[in-house]
């Protein structure tokens, strides 16, 4: 299956049946599909007018208690970002997959990891994170939007996937995942489903508005909270070569992590050893994971390898704590390096 | 083992179906694979180029710079991409609309004209099945009985095309296997 | 001897912290009539606009969401998409609605989405201070037009009401006031109208109303008043723009 298709059905399949969503390059695919496919399992498709409105779309029907997700593509992302701090404002569970391209401005079309600091660091204004997570297969890029949603319900708050433009044009074999709980959890608690739906004379209010000072600060101390917790219970890595006694380790994620494997496998029949971590979690990002591999007497350096001008390299840098060098390797605007390329640098280390 | 198929050729040439059908075929052999298109502007018209990767284990980059085999549906793409096949992959050439040859020699290197092939088996528009089958037949990627299936299943809505498709494919094969 | 007039259910007993003098106290009011004449409470959704009725949700007994400027239609979009057994509407003024918003409303009514918008048109934006907004009637002065509204410079008031009734879709969309008592029985009336067409779930209903703003006009609420009858209603002239089949 195409990727951007196999995430449009892997949402329904997770009984997400409420997608709003405006064209994009490299993901239209994703509306295409479900321009079809939504009206077959009874769920809403609707194309908004712009990102910005389909960010709030998004907020309405997910502070309503439904299920709810969007596609887009870096800059469409950034006119989401909006809405973005708005949903995780007001705590509401949501699902953003964002098929990046390169940038900035209109940049290109073809795949980049350029939006890794806006995902994880800085989407929106205000004082806050997504939980993001990156797939380098059509496979996982299914296996995450599907936990996507029950993840975004525990934490009451956005979650993004964060792929690349291959990720969605490429296709691959894919198994969707059997005997998924498609019941969302029970949003009584909090969500402007109706006060009949409930059956509650409780009133709920779904608000990002703190105008006492006190009260925004422990509001967001909750949302501190979740986040500190996200780093207790979702960091997600893999290991790669890190039983060998390597030289060097890289850090790299998605596509890019996928040319690092060829490079890795390449290196080992030359008798050259190099090992990977590779987080499936950007935010949180698996500090404790690289901060050990770094650590391992044999490794000489760290290297952060990337489809964007050193973006993830800060947070390799930060988990490394000054124990070894820190490098980058990476390229933009399309351009993915190939495992010549990244043995080549390897290499020059 | 890995082994990648570059299919380039003009927009509208049907270079994303054959390779998305030899993506099937070698799905159905148990293998892994990936198909990986280029996408954006060249897709209208232009010059336009899909990778398949097949391999025995999991797939590392599917972004391939140097593919073992060429099938080239036009001249521009032979001229593009023939220096980047590795040494004794297979090119193939539509020889119906391309005249050159691919200036390699250490290449198994066969000239097909798909075009006319196709229209005697009943319609140019199966010009990419005839590319298709006769790449196969040469490079024996995948097993050709299971191409014919996944031929016959990617035309199970338009079941009046199969048997055109099918001489196609015959017409494909004795041509490379001749050449 | 039963009471005669007491709050509406769909109303908090919260005091307002509306100006002396504004026109939101009413329109709440009579909003809240009228959910609890049609006994909805206890599946309507209504969204807060950015402006002074930010904080309608703490006046408001039923759920409530908040919105970002001008993006309630968005909101609602998402809300009835997925709850069409909702009762949703949007609560807006002209700073929200007119200007950065207008993307959201113009869509929304073209896509003929079930829900109501009130739209509270007092020429200028009040929360932030009296800044000119894209209602703000020629020669008016605010904070960011000084020397009067400038026409030649910025262009002639928006008619919200007129622009979507050109709308092909089939909409009720009405304009009305609430200057006066005479005045706010058909305002009732209308809001009543546009829920129904919901609550049929027939079309998007759009009310518009034309109300004052004494701190940011620096008038007294008796000349806002007479101001508003004299300047804004032979402009935003009150009448029915669309009523559907």
């Amino acid at each position: 299956m195409k990727g951007n298709e196999a995430i449009g059905e892997a949402a329904i399949r997770a009984g997400c049946l409420n997608y709003f969503a405006y064209p994009i390059t490299p993901q239209s695919e994703v509306a295409e599909y479900l321009s079809k496919r939504m009206p077959e399992a009874g769920g809403v498709f609707l194309q908004g007018e712009s990102e910005v409105a389909v960010s709030y779309m998004i907020f309405g029907a997910a502070a309503a208690g439904a299920r709810v997700f969007t596609t887009s593509s870096s800059p469409g992302i950034s006119l989401m970002s909006e809405g973005i701090s708005y949903i995780a404002g007001a705590q509401c569970p949501a699902v953003f997959v964002n098929i990046m391209r390169g940038g900035p401005g209109l940049g290109g079309i073809l795949p980049s990891q350029a939006d890794y600091l806006q995902a994880t660091k800085g989407i929106g204004h205000g004082d806050f994170r997504l939980l993001v997570m990156a797939p380098a297969s059509v496979q996982e890029a299914v296996e995450m939007v599907m936990e996507a949603f029950p993840l975004a319900e525990k934490y009451r708050n956005p979650v993004m996937i964060l792929g690349d433009g291959l990720i969605g044009q490429m296709m691959e074999p894919v198994e969707f995942p059997e005997n998924f709980s498609v019941e969302p959890s029970n949003k009584d608690e909090w969500a402007t489903n109706g006060m009949d739906t409930r059956k509650s004379d409780q009133r709920n209010l779904v608000k990002s508005l703190f105008l006492d000072p006190e009260m925004l600060n422990s509001h967001n101390n909750v949302l501190r909270e979740k986040y500190e917790r996200m780093k207790r219970e979702e960091i997600r890595f893999e290991n790669y070569n890190t039983d060998s006694d390597y030289n060097v380790l890289l850090v790299s994620y998605g596509t890019m992590s996928r040319v690092c494997r060829t490079a890795i496998d390449q290196l080992k029949s030359e008798g050259f050893e190099v090992g990977m971590i590779r987080p499936l979690t950007l935010y949180p990002f698996p500090e404790k994971a690289v901060e050990d591999a770094a650590s391992k007497e044999s490794c000489t350096s760290v290297a952060s390898i990337e489809m964007s001008m050193g973006q993830m390299v800060e947070d390799v840098e930060r988990s490394v704590r000054g124990k070894k060098p820190v490098q980058w390797f990476g390229k933009c605007g399309g351009e993915v390096p190939t495992p010549e390329e990244v043995i080549e640098f390897i290499k020059s280390l | 083992m890995q082994s990648e198929v570059m299919f380039a050729g003009f927009g509208g040439q049907g270079i994303l179906l054959s390779a998305k059908i030899l993506a099937y075929a070698a799905m159905k052999e148990g293998l892994e694979v990936a198909w990986v298109p280029s996408y954006g502007p060249e897709m209208r018209g232009g010059t336009a180029y899909c990778t398949v990767v097949v391999s025995d284990k999991l797939i590392g980059s599917p972004i391939i710079r140097h593919p073992m085999h060429l099938v080239a549906m036009n001249r521009p793409s032979l001229e593009k991409f023939a220096p980047m096949v590795k040494p004794n992959g297979v090119i193939l050439i539509n020889s119906s609309l391309i005249s050159i040859d691919s200036g390699r020699d250490d290449v198994d290197e066969i000239k097909v004209s798909v075009n006319e092939i196709a229209g005697k088996a009943g319609s140019v528009r199966s010009a990419n099945i005839v590319a298709l089958s006769a790449f196969v037949a040469r490079s024996k990627i995948v097993n050709f009985d299971i191409l014919r299936e996944c031929v016959k299943k990617e035309f199970a809505k338009k079941a009046k095309l199969i048997p055109l498709n099918m001489k196609a494919m015959d017409e494909g094969r004795d041509a490379a296997l001749k050449n | 001897m039963g009471k005669t007039f007491q709050k509406p259910e769909a109303l908090t007993d919260q005091i307002t912290h509306y100006c002396p003098g504004c026109t939101h106290g009413i329109i709440h009011r009579l909003i809240a009539e009228v959910i609890d004449e049609l006994g909805i409470r206890g599946r309507t959704v209504g969204i807060a606009p950015v402006g002074c009725a930010v904080l309608a949700y703490n006046y408001f007994s039923f759920d409530f969401q908040e919105a970002a400027h001008g993006r309630a239609p968005a909101m609602a979009t998402g809300i009835k998409r997925v709850r069409p057994d909702l009762m949703v509407f949007t609560y807006q003024g002209d700073g929200d609605l007119a200007s950065i918003g207008m993307g959201e409303i113009i869509h929304a009514a073209n896509r003929g989405e079930k829900f109501t918008t009130i739209f509270v048109n007092n020429a200028v934006y009040g929360m932030t201070g009296g800044q000119m907004a894209p209602t703000t009637m020629p020669e008016q002065r605010t904070t960011t037009s000084p020397f009067g509204r400038d026409v030649e410079d910025v262009g002639m008031p928006i008619k919200v009401a007129e622009l979507i009734a050109a709308l092909q879709t089939p909409a009720y969309v009405v304009r009305r006031t609430v200057l006066k008592p005479k005045y706010i029985n058909k305002a009732k009336k209308a809001i009543k109208q546009a829920f129904t067409y919901q609550l049929e779930g027939k079309c998007f209903s759009f009310v518009e109303i034309v109300s004052t703003c004494p701190t940011n006009w620096g008038l007294t609420p008796l000349e806002s008043i007479k101001w508003a009858e004299e300047k804004m209603l032979p402009y935003y002239e009150p009448g029915d723009y669309k009523i559907p089949d």
